[in-house]
């Protein structure tokens, strides 16, 4: 067995086994923590409020979108690229439709795959530059937040010095900095992937029944 | 000698139960605030939306911080992977040195305002993780003084300011007297209860009169008790949970003596948000009747054709108190009861459900170690007011009137602050026919 034949097979198997029991098992923690009923008659809907919230904060709202640019923008940039890049690069394409299922969508063309690893480098970047100057961002973080990024950033950066296939090499280095990615990725921030969705939604049922989802 | 002993007595370490904080926290973290703790990716895009990280700029005001002691023991107790973590040594306990250093963050600098919510991109509700944490730091005796008082005198008293049924029923009778205004106290069979805030009796009790005014003038069938009068909740504002059971339960209790269908909260706005929005869960079971903000009850009335008023003649612009409009969803009915009341009516920027804080909400107005804070906080609301060219704020929560009459007198500032329903009250049109109470 060669070490990408281990890569992208024990290694690649072990590392989604972890990703995904752990996103489970976190998702499971944070649900079965339980929740009180809310005993208060609602004015409205805290089903309607709980999806409204879930969609609302995903854009600048009650006019803070000029103090909140920076992150808005850079954050736009750097997920939309991301997702671009994870779901519809040509090797992604291949790998899925190789390991897993097959894909009902074309894989993107090169001039596509450069925009979209330029918007995600450049919203990274720009988030953590952000992250190591403000003074606000600079009190907040801790290791894990910058343990999230690099990982994130080496994943995207083997992935393009592999994207001509000319080297075996760096296809391996790409799916080990990917592999570790997502054996971190359920026990860090990086989970905010899913959790924003439960964060938004406790939110928006709490206040939706009141009569104005914030 | 005296003040050697004070001086003692303050070089003294204070003794901190952490163990009761950790336990108390454990205790209230339900999926409603892990969720929470598990979303928080330290953007701080709430620093934008904090009044107390606006005036100080201060990086220890993002409202962030405030997550940190309960993140800290979830991530230890009761998180997924938290015995991995403890195993790990990646999970430390929290500290007595945290207690102390986060006391300010958790009460002084945090009016539960909800700003934060409306910004982060998560949704995180900051304020409500601040109100778990206030318990548990309280559990671990810390807290200001000033603050836990109230609620003592609340629970012990019947009011945080020290009015009993006896002073109660001896300012009524003044009231009535002084203003030659039928009010009723503890009338059996009434429809309508109607609290009133402390800070009201004493200090502005001429809302108190308006209010009665303006119910008498709609027909409303309406009385105060002696039994549940205190509208204000310190007990949550302080943390202490069994007060604010006591103080929901003298409400329920008088509503159900007097067979009241309707509860109105008086001008205050964490009154109403307590009451409307987590009476019954404090108290276990869904309350008997109804609960309305005044604001709420009187466009109602005024809907109904049974409240009728004349214009003002200056310019009027209105301050959102934050439970009563973006926290109480009762935003709108302010500003209808000001339709046709205040011809030159000039909304501020920003305003309604995203309006800036007065800076004493969440029981800082009680803390007098904030002050100089507070008066801070107050000069958003100045700019924002004299940006419309309003010469009168009105609001209708007698904590935020207090608040900023308090940090307007230590400003020197020269614009009129005033109180909703005193100026219905003014305008009534007292001659109008009305239409009939269609409740009755």
């Amino acid at each position: 067995m060669t070490l990408l034949d281990f890569v992208e097979g024990p290694l690649w198997y072990v590392a989604s086994s972890v990703f995904l029991l752990g996103v489970v098992w976190r998702l499971a923690g944070i649900l079965l923590a339980g929740r009180a009923r809310d005993l208060s008659i609602s004015r409205q809907s805290p089903i309607a409020g709980a999806l409204k919230a879930v969609v609302l904060h995903s854009l600048p709202h009650g006019g803070n979108l000029k103090r909140t640019v920076y992150h808005f923008v850079s954050g736009y940039l750097f997920h939309l690229g991301l997702f671009a890049l994870l779901l519809f690069a040509a090797p992604h394409v291949a790998f899925i439709n190789k390991h897993m299922i097959a894909l009902p969508w074309p894989a993107m063309p090169r001039w596509a795959f450069i925009i979209a690893a330029e918007a995600a480098f450049a919203g990274l970047i720009l988030l953590y530059v952000r992250r190591l100057t403000d003074p606000v961002t600079r009190q907040l973080s801790d290791a894990d937040d910058h343990i999230g990024t690099w990982l994130t950033f080496l994943a995207m950066l083997t992935g393009c010095l592999a994207l001509q296939e000319a080297h075996t090499g760096l296809r391996v280095l790409h799916m080990l900095s990917v592999e570790a990615l997502m054996i971190y990725f359920p026990f860090s921030r990086l989970m905010h992937a899913f959790t924003f969705v439960l964060a938004r939604a406790n939110t928006g049922a709490t206040f939706g029944r009141r009569g104005f989802t914030p | 000698m005296t003040n050697e002993v004070s001086s003692v007595a303050q070089a003294r370490p204070r003794p901190i139960d952490v163990q009761a904080a950790v336990e108390k926290l454990n205790a209230l973290t339900g999926a409603h605030v892990a969720s929470y703790l598990d979303a928080c990716v330290h953007c701080g895009q709430c620093a934008q939306a904090c009044h107390f990280h606006e005036v100080t700029r201060d990086p220890r005001h993002v409202p962030a911080m405030k997550l940190a002691p309960i993140t800290k023991v979830y991530r230890r107790h009761k998180a997924p992977f938290a015995g991995l973590r403890r195993t790990l040594g990646l999970a430390p306990e929290l500290s007595r040195q945290d207690l102390e250093d986060w006391e300010e963050l958790i009460f002084d600098s945090c009016t539960m305002c909800g700003r934060c919510t409306v910004v982060c991109p998560m949704g995180i509700d900051i304020a409500s993780v601040v109100a778990v944490s206030r318990q548990a730091f309280v559990a671990a005796g810390l807290g200001p003084a000033d603050l836990l008082q109230a609620a003592d005198n609340a629970r012990d008293r019947g009011s945080p300011l020290g009015v009993t049924k006896a002073v109660l029923a001896d300012r009524i009778e003044w009231l009535a007297d002084e203003f030659e205004i039928p009010i009723a106290l503890d009338r059996p069979q009434a429809d309508v209860l109607l609290l009133i805030s402390s800070i009201e009796l004493m200090k502005y009790p001429h809302s108190v009169s308006a209010m009665a005014k303006l119910l008498n003038h709609a027909g409303v069938d309406w009385t105060l008790s002696t039994t549940g009068y205190e509208s204000t909740n310190f007990g949550v504002l302080a943390g202490k949970a069994d007060v604010a059971k006591i103080l929901i339960s003298r409400i329920t209790e008088a509503a159900e003596s007097l067979g009241a269908k309707t509860v109105i909260v008086p001008e205050c706005g964490h009154a109403f948000g307590v009451l409307r929005w987590s009476g019954a869960n404090i108290l276990g079971r869904p309350l008997p009747y109804e609960v309305r903000h005044i604001t709420e009850f009187l466009a109602r009335c005024k809907r109904d054709g049974r409240l009728r008023f004349k214009s003002v003649d200056t310019s009027v612009t209105y301050h959102d108190p934050c439970q009563i409009s973006r926290r109480g969803g009762a935003t709108q009915d302010a500003r209808y009861l000001l339709d046709g009341v205040a011809s030159d009516f000039r909304e501020m920027t920003p305003t309604g459900n995203y309006n800036w804080c007065c800076g004493g909400g969440g029981g800082v107005q009680a803390i007098g170690r904030a002050a100089d804070l507070r008066h801070d906080v107050f000069r958003i609301k100045m700019r924002q007011v004299e940006e419309t060219g309003a010469n009168t704020m009105v609001s209708a929560c007698s904590n935020c009137r207090l608040t900023m009459d308090e940090s307007k007198a230590a400003l020197g500032w020269d614009k009129e602050l005033a109180s909703l329903v005193e100026i219905l009250a003014e305008h009534l049109e007292e001659d109008a026919p009305q239409a009939p109470d269609p409740a009755r």
